[in-house]
């Protein structure tokens, strides 16, 4: 029995993260992608991690996926330390990372595939997932044979297919156009709503990052850390009309501010 | 996420009539949600699957081989140089009715099998794991491309040697010819493979296994197939050379006989077309197995 006070599942914690790359020839100096990245996402929590090409942002998301070990400091989700991939954890990726050969449907339920689920669970489990991200009629689809905004769809759909408490997202929308891209991160926070996921969400756009977060963290460039954050005061659920308000240019305009001070710093 | 657990089965009733599998995929998309596209032709998709092979242009390749054939008979003039095709194809009717050729085919299809597999295992196994390995692509690599280049003509004599007259050197040849490129095919289709469903496999916490059956050996088959398709092939050439290389039995030792002690010229060729035969039908044979794995995609 959880108390009443105690808090939701899924907050994810980084402290003092450093990742260092070596180069393949020995004696040359390493490449620092993060170095002291500190954030604590509390549960239900949407944040969207900004900043400038190069920055670590989505080295940082492998870092948080278990996929990468930090060479300092340590991740942990519910206090528990992550040091591997996780069933907790989805990740989506920048690409949608489809196996071509593969139906929709059997794309998403892969990850239950490889957990060892029963097909009738699969099954199960495969309908709601298509209903939650409206891919209902394009179960039986190939990826070639779908638009790319259908192919994130899917992506995302097998990254909650394990219903993760954290959701990790590596401009997932970043190849769609301004005008389908709003209208995923409004699917996205609908998604969100019903689910009550942690979202951490890398992204190069203001306004998507202002439309979807509670908090944005600006990082610095390359060695990145967070350099500021800024918190959008909004209410949820949240739409389009957000970003016409005083509120949206208030915050786009700190976090532009912000953006500047870590270039002028590098 | 438990708004609408019915729809499936609510689709399904709708399509009820709509045959099996398919049903899916000729589903209109709800306009409203997303710009439908058109469903590209896909390989394997039964609407679009054309007949295994166009038999015309096959038909007319044939035709005007004969005629040439023909003409290049009477031009030359000379029977046991080159016998007229009418001439071998009675020989080769005669040869299989009175049961001249049918030991000998069996006897070299069993090297040709039995080489090829052994061949093509052999070269799966290796090509994975040179394509996997840094370590063992630099101890075997060396070995196995000096392997290819002695041509295995030099190499039969002694194999033959070391595996006596029977089955087993045949196999070996065979297998020896037929490893090559499919080692090497392998190696090319794994090392292809997209990094980035490698990635998504490790963070799904795909085991080895796992990931070599989901995602290595799809990724990998077009490449793989097109390395046993030239093995299988490559396999009736081992088989000959083995045969010649010491053997009683087989269609090289078939032709041999009918060259140097029969002077039987038609029945010479005769067996070069059955040899021809059965190097295409074990060419087809992979395709076929293409069509069903590829197919699928």
């Amino acid at each position: 029995m959880r108390g009443p006070r105690a808090a939701r599942p899924g907050r994810l914690v980084a402290d003092d993260i450093r990742v260092a790359f070596r180069p393949p020839n020995r004696g040359a100096a390493p490449t620092v992608a993060l170095d002291g990245l500190s954030l604590d996402v509390s549960g239900g929590e949407i944040v969207a991690l900004i900043g400038p090409n190069g920055c670590g942002k989505s080295t940082f998301l492998r870092v948080a996926a278990g996929l990468l070990a930090p060479e300092r400091g340590r991740i942990t989700l519910d206090d528990r330390a992550i040091t591997e991939p996780d069933d907790r954890i989805g990740l989506v990726f920048q690409e949608p990372r489809l196996l071509p050969w593969r139906s929709v449907a059997r794309n998403i339920t892969y990850p239950l595939e490889l957990a060892g689920w029963s097909p009738e669970r699969r099954a199960a489990r495969l309908a709601e997932l298509l209903h939650a991200v409206g891919l209902e009629d394009a179960a039986g689809l190939r990826p070639v044979q779908m638009s790319g905004g259908m192919r994130q769809r899917a992506a995302i759909a097998r990254a909650l297919a394990l219903a993760p408490d954290v959701l990790l997202l590596d401009e997932p929308f970043s190849s769609l156009d301004a005008l389908t891209r709003e209208r995923f991160n409004l699917d996205l926070l609908r998604l969100q709503e019903s689910m009550g996921t942690t979202i951490v969400i890398v992204t190069h756009s203001i306004p998507e990052a202002i439309l979807v977060a509670d908090r944005v963290l600006v990082l610095t460039p390359r060695p990145g850390r967070v350099a500021a954050e800024v918190r959008i005061d909004a209410p949820r659920p949240r739409s389009l009309e957000l970003l016409d308000e005083a509120l949206a240019s208030r915050a786009a305009a700190e976090i532009r501010a912000n953006l500047a001070l870590t270039e002028q710093v590098a | 996420m438990s708004r609408d657990l019915a729809s499936p089965e609510r689709r399904s009733a709708s399509t009820a009539s709509a045959s099996g599998a398919s049903a899916a995929s000729v589903l209109p998309i709800d306009p409203l949600r997303e710009p439908a596209p058109v469903p590209s032709p896909v390989p394997g998709d039964p609407s679009t699957r054309r007949p295994v092979v166009q038999l015309w242009p096959i038909v007319v390749a044939f035709v005007v081989f004969v005629v040439v054939w023909k003409v290049a008979a009477i031009v030359a003039g000379l029977a046991f140089i080159l016998p007229a095709p009418e001439v071998v194809l009675g020989r080769f009717v005669g040869a299989w009715a009175d049961g001249t050729m049918e030991p000998h085919a069996w006897t070299t299809l069993v090297e040709v099998a039995l080489g090829f597999v052994t061949g093509a295992s052999f070269g799966l196994a290796a090509g994975y794991l040179i394509a996997r390995s840094r370590l063992v692509e630099r101890l075997v690599s060396p070995y196995l491309v000096a392997a290819q280049a002695v041509p295995i003509l030099a190499l039969a004599p002694l194999l033959a040697l070391w595996f006596g007259p029977g089955l087993l050197a045949k196999v070996v040849i065979c297998g020896l010819i037929v490893f090559f490129p499919v080692a090497i095919a392998t190696m090319v289709g794994i090392r292809s493979v997209d990094r980035g469903l490698l990635e998504l496999a490790a963070s799904l916490r795909a085991t080895q296994r796992q990931v070599l059956t989901t995602i290595e050996i799809p990724a990998a088959l077009p490449s793989i197939l097109g390395g046993l398709r030239v093995g299988a092939t490559l396999a009736v050439v081992g088989a000959i050379v083995g045969e010649w290389a010491g053997a009683d039995k087989g269609l090289g030792v078939l032709i041999n006989l009918a060259r140097g002690s029969l002077f039987d010229y038609p029945l010479m060729f005769a067996t070069l077309a059955t040899i021809a035969l059965l190097g295409i039908a074990c060419y087809l044979l992979v395709v076929l197995a293409e069509r069903r794995l590829v197919g699928v995609r």
